[in-house]
């Protein structure tokens, strides 16, 4: 009888080892991930290296869906760059031009406006309540490349959770479904 | 090792490999391109000079703009935006940048032109510091591509002066 307990061990230790190698395969793919976008926040020197543009007040350069490639070094901020900023107790970032740069002598500070290239008016509404200006630290990285259209699969996903949850589905299943 | 599942994912992840190589390259072309532009800015105006109610200096201009930069434009080109901007020094500030004008050129035929207008932006300064001051007219230049890398670069005119009292 013992040929039983042996059969069924072997067959619950092949399985075991099966979902174990399953699990640290998916691991190794979600933490390679991580890997890759912890050392493109070090590369660039930005906490966001890419942003999708949201709204349409950059058009017809940038349109809602397109990536744009940041990176933040410690050049001064002047003129005509495209810069991400975030304001004080808002949370979405925001991608404009900078039309207007005072630098300090004595401190090397900076105030500087932005304005959106297909708005009307400078971003002074935009600031916070009595803030005039932007200064560096607002600032978390100037575009320095684009891609058209990639953006849309994060707005899809972020908009409509649902696909999120429908893709993120799809992708376990065909792990657990590999014969591998 | 067949199944459809298999068959979309190989061919979705090929695809995806082989759009990015072609964006790369398409963005790494531009770095061939000959650039040539050139530009002439004119102030034909003072059209007023005064210190506003809050303190500060504000001089509206008018400007003739000559340029040519079709050069900038190479197969990847989406537009380029283009912007004249003043600089100077005043005591407190080491560099001040105002932007005065911008255009967005969206075709290499309209690369070419030649306007006349009135300041787009306000010349404000951070303090009254405009009288006689000397400044640089930059005009700037921002190559977007349809994917990729994007370019900046300048022309600096110098030679600029502001009157010497306020009119």
């Amino acid at each position: 009888m013992s040929w039983i307990g042996e059969t069924v061990d072997s067959i619950k230790s092949i399985k075991i080892r099966q979902l174990l190698t399953q699990a640290v395969t998916l691991g190794m793919i979600v933490t390679s991930a991580l890997i890759i976008w912890k050392a493109m926040m070090c590369v660039t020197g930005t906490e966001s290296p890419v942003v999708v543009v949201l709204s349409g007040s950059m058009e017809p350069g940038f349109q809602r869906g397109d990536i744009l490639l940041l990176r933040m070094t410690k050049d001064p901020i002047r003129t005509g760059e495209i810069v991400v900023f975030k304001i004080d107790g808002r949370d979405i970032p925001i991608v404009h031009r900078v039309i207007e740069v005072h630098e300090r002598k004595t401190t090397g500070k900076v105030d500087v406006l932005t304005k959106g290239d297909n708005n009307d008016v400078d971003d002074i509404d935009l600031y916070a309540d009595g803030q005039m200006w932007l200064h560096r630290h607002h600032i978390m990285g100037r575009a320095v490349g684009f891609l058209p259209y990639v953006g849309w699969v994060t707005i899809i996903m972020t908009e409509k959770p649902i696909i999120k949850y429908l893709l993120i589905g799809a992708m376990g299943l065909l792990v657990i479904t590999s014969k591998d | 090792m067949h199944s459809f599942g298999y068959r979309a994912n190989a061919l979705l992840t090929f695809a995806v490999t082989i759009l990015a190589f072609i964006c790369a390259i398409a963005s790494f072309s531009d770095n061939f391109s000959n650039q040539t532009p050139s530009a002439q800015i004119q102030i034909l105006n003072i059209n007023w000079f005064q210190k506003q109610p809050h303190g500060n200096d504000e001089v509206s201009l008018t400007l003739n703009i000559t340029a040519d930069l079709q050069s900038l434009f190479t197969w990847n080109t989406k537009q380029v935006f283009a912007f004249v901007a003043a600089e100077y020094e005043t005591s407190k500030n080491s560099l001040n940048q105002v932007s005065l004008w911008d255009a967005i050129i969206p075709e290499k035929e309209e690369a070419n032109f030649w306007i006349q207008i009135s300041n787009k932006y306000r010349f404000i300064d951070q303090g009254h510091n405009l009288r006689g001051k000397d400044f640089n007219l930059t005009l700037h230049w921002h190559v977007m591509p349809k994917t990729g890398k994007m370019f900046a670069d300048k022309i600096v005119m110098s030679g600029y002066r502001l009157p010497n009292a306020y009119r």
